[in-house]
């Protein structure tokens, strides 16, 4: 077998600056299009459960498209296909000293989008899981959609919507991938780069694969933490009475405790 | 139960001030569900005060009915006030129109509705499903809310239980919280939907000694309940519903010892 280790050891614990920046743009576009994502699939699973008929339709349309046609067709389309049709093109954008890519966020875009539609499915079920005497008794004390939704219904919603979430964001972080085919630097693109340079397939790939599974190993570990946190209401009495609270604050208290 | 429920709405300012004498008024309700028509003209007013036990067999609307007071089901047809005004229709031009979704939310607020299977918010405490509505729909200080929301737990004989959650609680203790909850909102109407029906034996006893309570108090009440003990107790009336129309209502005096129709004479047979 043709493989260089020293090659592969030095890759994989010595990362050049490019490689580590690569990294950190996976991070970064997995972290942002989730939550863009989510915010959107949010909005996508209330208004596919409207009572408004032209939103419903609307929306079920979307997430139709979306799941239904390839994420790297997606990407493509946004940053090349709108900018040919003449009808976007996205440019650099500055922010001070950051300076944004239009590639990067035609990225962002096609993620979010993408993701969306995804997460509007799985809220949607989250919702529907949801006793409906809950929302019974918080109209008959008064509660208007909108707030029955906020108080009520998404805060149990959240126990069936968190494990589904994880896995989610867990595909992201490897879809993040796709946007290597419109020039996005991250972690895939920067191993073609160096691959191209040094004709070391092999060595590469299986480096790149290895920063894959830690990061998705390390976020398996977040998300049980997580999804412990979201169990049965009674079972976490101590930990706080809202669902942020119990998180954070078992998070913090960890913290302390450990410095104690 | 520990101790028996005493002085329960003075824990919410006393008896709320009722801007009509007629709680209640339903005229010729009508409703269907597709094909089936539930309620087939149904008329009934109830006035300040009175407490109105309304029995009826299994689909004969009883439950639908008492869901269109808060407007739970919407109607096809008739005119419901509740306080004086109607609730959740404007009519315009003869003709019923839905209200806004804001003004039904606060014509709400003043009729507490207990269910036959509690629905207390899952990821609230006891103290948490009393104080919900009154903090985030009343605005009411979350202290102050407290404040009442103890005192009202205590005072269905659940001082020790604020802190539980509803899956800690046996039946009996849920449906005591959940009446507690609906009369956080210091409701002038409070409507039961067959509050007993899916408790064990042994807890229908506590839940009834609030009711009771709350009757003595002088709360207008309509109960869907087949508890003929209570009724024969409590209520200034029954009420007969069979087949999606009342058959029969009057003084349980004389519903129970001689009523008129045979049909309410088969089902009281059947019941008691």
């Amino acid at each position: 077998m043709n493989f260089d280790w020293p090659f592969f050891w030095h890759y994989l614990l010595r990362p050049s600056t490019a490689y580590l920046n690569g990294l950190m743009l996976t991070l970064v576009l997995s972290v942002v299009a989730q939550t863009l994502g989510t915010a959107l699939g949010l909005f996508a699973a209330l208004g596919r459960m409207s009572r408004m008929a032209p939103l419903r339709l609307a929306m079920r349309g979307y997430i139709w498209i979306m799941r239904g046609t390839p994420l790297l067709v997606q990407i493509v389309f946004i940053y090349t296909g709108l900018a040919a049709g003449g009808i976007y093109r996205f440019e650099d954008v500055s922010l001070g000293i950051l300076t944004i890519p239009g590639n990067v966020q035609a990225g962002l875009v096609a993620l979010s989008l993408n993701e969306a539609a995804y997460m509007a499915e799985i809220i949607r079920a989250g919702i529907s899981s949801v006793d409906p005497g809950q929302t019974e008794a918080a109209k008959s004390v008064g509660m208007t959609y909108a707030l029955l939704m906020r108080r009520i219904v998404l805060p149990q919603a959240a126990r069936f919507v968190v494990p589904p979430l994880g896995n989610e964001f867990n595909a992201m972080l490897k879809n993040t991938t796709l946007v290597s085919v419109i020039g996005v630097p991250e972690l895939l693109l920067t191993t073609e780069t160096l691959t191209s340079a040094t004709f070391r397939v092999f060595e590469l790939y299986s480096v790149v694969a290895l920063y894959y599974l830690t990061l998705t190993t390390l976020w398996g570990v977040v998300q049980s933490r997580i999804e412990l946190r979201f169990g049965e209401p009674s079972q976490q009495a101590k930990a706080g009475s809202g669902f942020g609270e119990r998180f954070f604050g078992s998070v913090l208290s960890g913290a302390v405790r450990k410095k104690a | 139960m520990t101790g028996a429920a005493e002085n329960i709405l003075a824990s919410v300012g006393g008896l709320p001030e009722a801007s009509t004498d007629e709680v209640v008024r339903a005229i010729d309700v009508r409703k269907s569900f597709g094909p089936l028509q539930v309620l087939k003209g149904v008329s009934l007013t109830v006035r300040r005060g009175e407490v109105v036990v309304i029995i009826g067999a299994s689909g004969s609307g009883k439950t639908t009915f008492v869901r269109c007071l808060n407007h739970l089901e919407k109607i096809d047809s008739g005119r419901i006030l509740v306080n004086g005004h109607l609730i959740g229709y404007r009519e315009v031009a003869g003709r019923l129109v839905e209200d806004r979704e804001r003004n039904i939310a606060r014509q709400r607020r003043e009729i507490g509705m207990v269910f036959q299977r509690f629905n207390l918010f899952q990821h609230k405490t006891a103290l948490g499903n009393v104080i919900e509505a009154p903090v985030h729909v009343l605005g009411i200080p979350k202290a102050e809310a407290i404040a009442m929301g103890c005192t009202l737990l205590s005072r269905v004989g659940l001082a020790d239980k604020t802190d539980a959650y509803p899956s800690q609680l046996s039946g009996g203790q849920q449906q005591r919280v959940a009446i507690a909850r609906s009369l956080a909102m210091k409701p002038r109407l409070m409507l039961f939907d067959e509050p007993t029906s899916a408790l064990d034996p042994e807890m229908i006893g506590e839940v009834l000694e609030v009711m009771r309570e709350l009757a003595r108090e002088g709360m207008t009440m309509i109960v869907v309940s087949h508890e003929m003990g209570f009724a024969r107790e409590v209520a200034d009336r029954m009420v007969m519903m069979d087949d999606g129309q009342i058959l029969e209502e009057g003084p349980p005096e004389q519903f129970f010892r001689n009523p008129a129709h045979k049909r309410t004479q088969a089902f009281l047979s059947k019941i008691l």
